[in-house]
């Protein structure tokens, strides 16, 4: 634990210092992404300047900051999904087991097959319950039975925690379920490709407060099979489920910067920047 | 506008007059309305008075001997048959050939195409060929396919002429289908792993269709009443015989209508009328789907 703190601060003190290249040592088996001066373009805007920032397996890293700070746009860049951005581009790199995610050479379906994500808004397709989960793996090209999805379809809905309140209705639309509901399918839909990482994308902003706490006790239990990245405007949220928390904040020239990164209670409870402070202490954002 | 608002002097803190609405205020209003059923009793009432008249003059010679006999110069014996099997090959291939090409087309303008000027310079032509004469379309139709690629005046060449026309039409219809599909289904899809053409044949599609069939729909009622172009390539106005194939020559129903009407005798006139019945009673039929398919898929999200 010792050695996965100190190599944290490292990290931390590099990109506060603006260090043009930190040098973690490459395949880290307890770092499954590690975002290494990173910045995010749109167009000639920077959303996300120099960023380097480590996710430890089988953890929670809450991403936190205020609005615009590109908390979303380094969620999505850990899975590519900004590539769909017309004039995005990145510089720096991505590690994903040592492996940079934006070399020429990387197969953009199947790193997002092995990261995954959930987004804000619960977006099951409109199909059946059944149909959201066995997609993925139909699309990736598992050649199951039907007894074998029929398997794979129950174990995701259960990792989800949803199996027992849809196994009557699985031939049932998934968009006629609650929100909390649809948000779990969207899990179960996620998990049934078998990724590594799952990237959540303030995943109970549109859900009341019972859904939003099932969601969290969910990814407690998650987290012991993938490593999850959310991005969270409830600091209390990031205080209840995550094991680290990474601040950012909006530069003068409106790019976003992470400004620290420990584990969740040493930012709840010291954070060494005063603008970290004043913002979990709700006294701004 | 008062600076310092505890004060309170600006202008709502001193009581407004409000004078009752006059009788005038509320004569425009009702003018208004009067005007706006006017225009509608106009509009309404001219189409009903043409169906009126079709009607009157038309029914008695609709039969079903009518509708499978071929044209002949003699009123008593002419029928409708050639032109109305014309009309329904015409009809077929000509959204077989477009149905393909337009939305393959819109495909790639929303899913693929970047935001070019390039993509901006198709997009604008594509708007102005739907705008351009429908004659010009029959002039391109006879040089390329009549003479150039040597098809005649048969159904393919009319067809091929006719999916020109209508492209722009469901090109359109089909992007603004495509485009209505909410990003949030493109983005759960490509995050599971799903490649470009998986997430629109898996998702993008199946949830455009019914904008896409009623924009072909649509774009057939404009095809089915098109007599210019046709009569540019060179369909014919007098064809006794069905046609063997389709590069066989034909013609379809506003063609004989045309030709009917501008013959001297009245009976002609008169069962001229009833080839409208056949025509309007087949463009019902189609914009009847074109609403039923829109009413029946479009709940899905």
């Amino acid at each position: 634990m010792t050695r996965l703190d100190a190599q944290i601060r490292y990290a931390t003190v590099a990109a506060s210092a603006e260090t043009q290249a930190v040098h973690t040592p490459a395949g880290d088996a307890a770092n499954v992404i590690e975002a290494r001066d990173l910045s995010v373009f749109y167009g000639s805007f920077c959303a996300v300047r120099s960023v380097t920032l480590p996710v430890r397996r089988n953890k929670i890293t809450a991403l936190i900051g205020p609005s615009g700070c590109g908390k979303s746009t380094l969620l999505r860049s850990f899975n590519r999904m900004n590539d769909r951005v017309p004039g995005s581009r990145v510089e720096g790199s991505v590690l994903f087991h040592g492996q940079n995610l934006y070399a020429p050479n990387v197969n953009v379906v199947d790193v997002r097959r092995r990261i995954g994500m959930v987004f804000q808004k619960p977006n099951p397709f409109p199909k059946s319950i059944y149909e959201n989960v066995a997609f993925g793996p139909r699309i990736n090209g598992w050649r199951g039975s039907k007894s074998q999805m029929d398997e794979l379809v129950e174990a995701a809905l259960r990792r989800a925690a949803l199996w027992d309140e849809v196994k009557d209705k699985l031939k049932q639309p998934g968009t006629a379920l609650s929100g909390g509901q649809q948000q779990r399918l969207c899990i179960a839909r996620a998990i049934a490709v078998q990724p590594e990482v799952i990237l959540m994308d303030e995943p109970c902003s549109a859900l009341d407060p019972i859904a939003t706490l099932k969601i969290e006790d969910l990814m407690q239990v998650l987290k012991q099979d993938y490593t999850i990245v959310i991005v969270t405007h409830n600091m209390q949220q990031a205080a209840r489920v995550s094991d680290y928390t990474a601040m950012m904040m909006m530069r003068p020239d409106r790019a976003g910067e992470m400004i620290e990164m420990d584990e969740t209670g040493i930012i709840f409870s010291r954070p060494r920047d005063k603008r970290t402070q004043d913002y979990v202490s709700g006294r701004f954002g | 506008m008062s600076s310092n608002p505890s004060t309170a002097t600006d202008i709502l803190s001193r009581e407004l007059e409000f004078k009752p609405a006059p009788q005038t205020r509320r004569l425009r209003g009702v003018i208004f309305v009067i005007l706006s059923n006017l225009a509608v009793i106009i509009a309404l009432g001219t189409l009903v008075i043409l169906v009126l008249d079709v009607l009157i003059s038309g029914l008695p010679w609709l039969n079903l001997d009518f509708l499978t006999r071929a044209d002949s110069r003699f009123p008593e014996r002419a029928g409708i048959q050639v032109a109305l099997v014309g009309t329904v090959y015409m009809m077929a291939l000509t959204i077989v050939i477009a149905l393909p090409l337009g939305v393959m087309s819109a495909v790639y303008l929303e899913e693929y195409a970047g935001k070019h000027w390039t993509t901006q310079l198709i997009e604008i032509n594509i708007n102005n060929l739907a705008a351009v004469p429908s004659v010009i379309y029959g002039l391109l139709g006879l040089q390329l396919f009549v003479r150039w690629l040597g098809m005649g005046r048969s159904i393919l060449a009319g067809a091929l002429t006719m999916a020109l026309l209508v492209l722009p039409i469901i090109i359109v219809a089909s992007r603004e289908a495509i485009r209505a599909v909410p990003q949030s289904f493109r983005e759960a899809s490509l995050a599971l792993g799903a490649t470009r053409w998986q997430t629109i044949w898996n998702h993008v599609l199946p949830y455009a269709l019914p904008g896409i069939l009623t924009g072909n729909i649509l774009a057939a009622s404009r095809a089915i009443g098109e007599t210019a172009p046709l009569i540019t390539i060179g369909a014919l106005t007098f064809v006794p015989f069905l046609p063997r194939d389709i590069l066989d020559r034909f013609t379809v129903l506003p063609i004989l209508i045309f030709n009917w009407t501008s013959k001297p005798q009245r009976e002609f006139h008169d069962i001229a009328a009833a080839g409208i019945i056949v025509l309007l009673g087949t463009l019902l039929v189609l914009n009847a789907i074109a609403v039923l398919l829109r009413a029946k898929l479009q709940k899905r999200y």
